[in-house]
This record gives structure tokens, sequence and C-alpha cells, in this order.
């Protein structure tokens, strides 16, 4: 069943791909990879026992967290095309959303 | 006393897995609806309730059925620290996203989907 | 101080919780790369109230099973939303007023509604939240007023709470 559960996951990531290849904002196509990465994670742990070895789970751990920060650095980037801006609001009160 | 327990422990060994599958299956099917859901809805604000449905529903069940059917402690340790980084996470990008969108001018629709077949369609070109 | 042993505690445990091997050159790297993450969380300035919320640990306790149960609820109209063969959705944009005051319930309220399918938190702007979700009559500001007041409960210091 865990192997059902396997392909399973796999079809998600294939019609993920689907959305990610139309979708007609680079929103979508960021919250397909998003959704991708979540579904990857899953994918290794079950992976990780069909397989006997849950020591897959170490590397499931790190790539949750560096999608994470992958999301959040593709935003940035698109948002200010550049990783030289604070994401912070400014301590004097003026926000830097938007560019100039 | 004591056999009563080994009888619950043998009783739970041999239900765990099984058990452990089905949750893995059902979170799996439910990445799967979400998915569809990500396909199907019409604009980027609403396909982002969808993706939720994966990072909340779909990866716990998943998660919970492997911690069922873990070999041992540090693996349902493990699984408890994915599974509290998924919801911290997913949340906080998902917001992310949507905030950028927002800031960016992307309009939101507003308002019942039902019919709008072709006057819709318009709407989008002007 | 005392944030500096909460930290470090908590990473102790994270780190023997993954780990699995006790011989003693592991436990000699476990304390160098404590000692490493230690000194780059000191160099950050992230000792402090925020880094080590232990204070609001019990009020968590008793949040957390309650948003679960709600996430349980909202999941299941969000899956027959994607079934129906008919897309009957209504998504509406609102804005709601928090009683949080300070910005660790905020981001709590914020992350509660987030992670709640079918309504996401678009903006924060002092005590306003600018709300989309999929269904209108779920997205009304009276649907929010009981989270609200969890995460005040949760997550406010008491001399702050109104």
């Amino acid at each position: 069943m865990t192997l059902a559960a396997l392909f399973a996951v796999l079809a998600g990531m294939c019609l993920l791909l689907v959305r990610a290849l139309l979708g007609p904002t680079l929103y979508d196509r960021v919250l397909a990879v998003n959704s991708f990465g979540t579904k990857t994670v899953l994918l290794l742990g079950l992976l990780g026992f069909v397989m006997g070895r849950p020591d897959f789970l170490d590397i499931a751990i790190l790539y949750t967290l560096i999608n994470f920060v992958s999301t959040i650095a593709i935003l940035k980037f698109f948002r200010y095309r550049s990783f030289q801006v604070a994401l912070a609001r400014r301590a004097d009160g003026i926000s830097n959303r938007g560019g100039s | 006393m004591a056999e009563l327990f080994a009888l619950l422990a043998n009783v739970w060994d041999t239900v765990r897995f099984p058990l452990g599958g089905a949750a893995c299956l059902s979170g799996a099917i439910l990445c799967i609806i979400g998915t569809i859901g990500v396909l199907r809805f019409p604009d980027f604000y609403t396909r982002v309730h969808a993706a939720s449905i994966t990072d909340t529903s779909g990866a716990g069940l998943v998660l919970v059925g492997m911690v069922l059917m873990a070999p041992s402690w540090i693996v349902v340790v493990k699984l408890f620290c994915i599974l509290g980084f998924l919801l911290l996470t997913s949340a906080t990008a998902s917001h992310a996203l949507v905030n950028a969108a927002h800031t960016a001018g992307l309009q939101p629709k507003i308002g019942p989907m039902a019919n709008r077949g072709h006057e819709d369609e318009e709407e989008g070109a002007h | 101080m005392a944030y500096l042993l909460g930290i470090f505690f908590a990473i102790l445990a994270f780190w023997m919780g993954n780990s699995g091997y006790y011989k003693p050159l592991m436990l000699g790297f476990a304390a160098l790369s404590i000692a490493v993450t230690l000194f780059a969380c000191a160099r950050m300035k992230l000792i402090d109230r925020e880094g080590a919320p232990y204070v609001r640990l019990f009020g968590w306790l008793a949040y957390y099973p309650w948003l679960t149960w709600e996430v349980i609820k909202s999941n299941w109209v969000i899956i027959k939303a994607c079934l129906r063969a008919d897309l009957d959705i209504h998504p509406a944009l609102v804005k709601i007023r928090t009683v949080c005051k300070s910005d660790l319930a905020k981001v709590t309220f914020a992350n509660s509604i987030t992670l709640t399918p079918g309504t996401v938190t678009v903006e924060i702007e002092g005590d306003k939240l600018l709300v989309h979700g999929l269904y209108e009559a779920n997205t009304v500001p009276e649907a929010f007023l009981e989270m609200d007041r969890r995460c005040a409960r949760a997550a406010d210091p008491a001399e702050k709470r109104a």
C-alpha cells in the first residue's frame, strides 16, 4: 500500500508539472514549484519506507527547508530584481515595497 | 496483566502496518485532489487554496501513516520535525506568494463563479 | 542568559532526535556544531525573547489542537469544492480587524488563517488583515472572531491583553 501511495504522489507531481508549464502568470508557476517541493518531501519519505531505509528522512528534512528558502528567494528576486535589498520595512517607517 | 499487555502489543504490531499504509494512501489521494483543484480553479488566488490542501491534510496524513509504520523512535522524531517544518514553512510561503502577487498588482476575481462562461473571458480581455 | 540556555536545549534536543549515534566522537562533533550555531545566533542577534519563546509554550500547546480540528473541518469544504462538477465557488476579499496586540500574536493569527485551507492572509497593516477566501460565507469577519480570541490568549503577554 505504501507503493500505491508512492505512485499516487508521483501522479500528483506529474499533474502539477502541467500547471507549472501552463501557468499564465509567474506566481502560478512559483506556486506549482512550491507544491511540487512539498510532494517531493513526501515522495522521499515514502521511498525510504518502500526500500526499508528510513535514512532518506534526513534528506527530506533538508528538502523541506531548502524548498522554503528557494521559494522566498525566487519571490524576492522577481520583486526587486536583486538579492541585495532588505525584505523588512525600513526603520524610518517608509515602506520599500514595489521598488521605486 | 502482563499477558494482556503482551497481547495488546502483538495486536498493535499486526494492525499498525495496514493502518499506516491506508493513511499514506489516503494522504496521497488528497495530494492528487489538491492538484486537480490547482488545475481547475480559475485564477491564482483560488489556486493557492487548492494547493494548501496538499500542504496540510495531504502531507499530514502521509506523515502520520509513516509514523504508524516507523521502525524506531528516531524515525518518529524525524517525521515530527518534517511535519512541524512543513506546517510552518508552507503557510509562510503561501502568504509570501500571495502578498507578492498582490503587491505586483494581480487582481483577484471576486464574486460567484458558477455560470460565468463567455462574459468572463471578455472581461479578461480588457 | 536564560534565552541562550533555551536555544541551547532546543538545538541539543534537535541533534539528539536526529542523530541516533551516541559515541564520543559523534558527541564531540555535536558540541562543536552546537557551539558554532550558538555563535552564529549571537552574531545575528537572535538570542532574545522571540528566539526562545518558552513562556508561551503552554498557550500554544492549548491552541494548536483546536487549530488542527479547524483545519480538518475546512479541508473537507475545499475538497468538496475541488471535486464539484460545476465549480461552485465565490471568492471574496475582506478586511478584518484583530484584537491581538503583540507581533507574535499577530503572526500566529495570520499563520493560522493561511494554514486553514480556504482562507489566506494577503496583507497585514497595523491591526487590520486583508484576507482572501474561497467562499464568501466563510470569510465574513465574524468567522474569525474565535480564532482571533484564542490567538490573543495563546501568544499575547497578559499585561497587554485587552
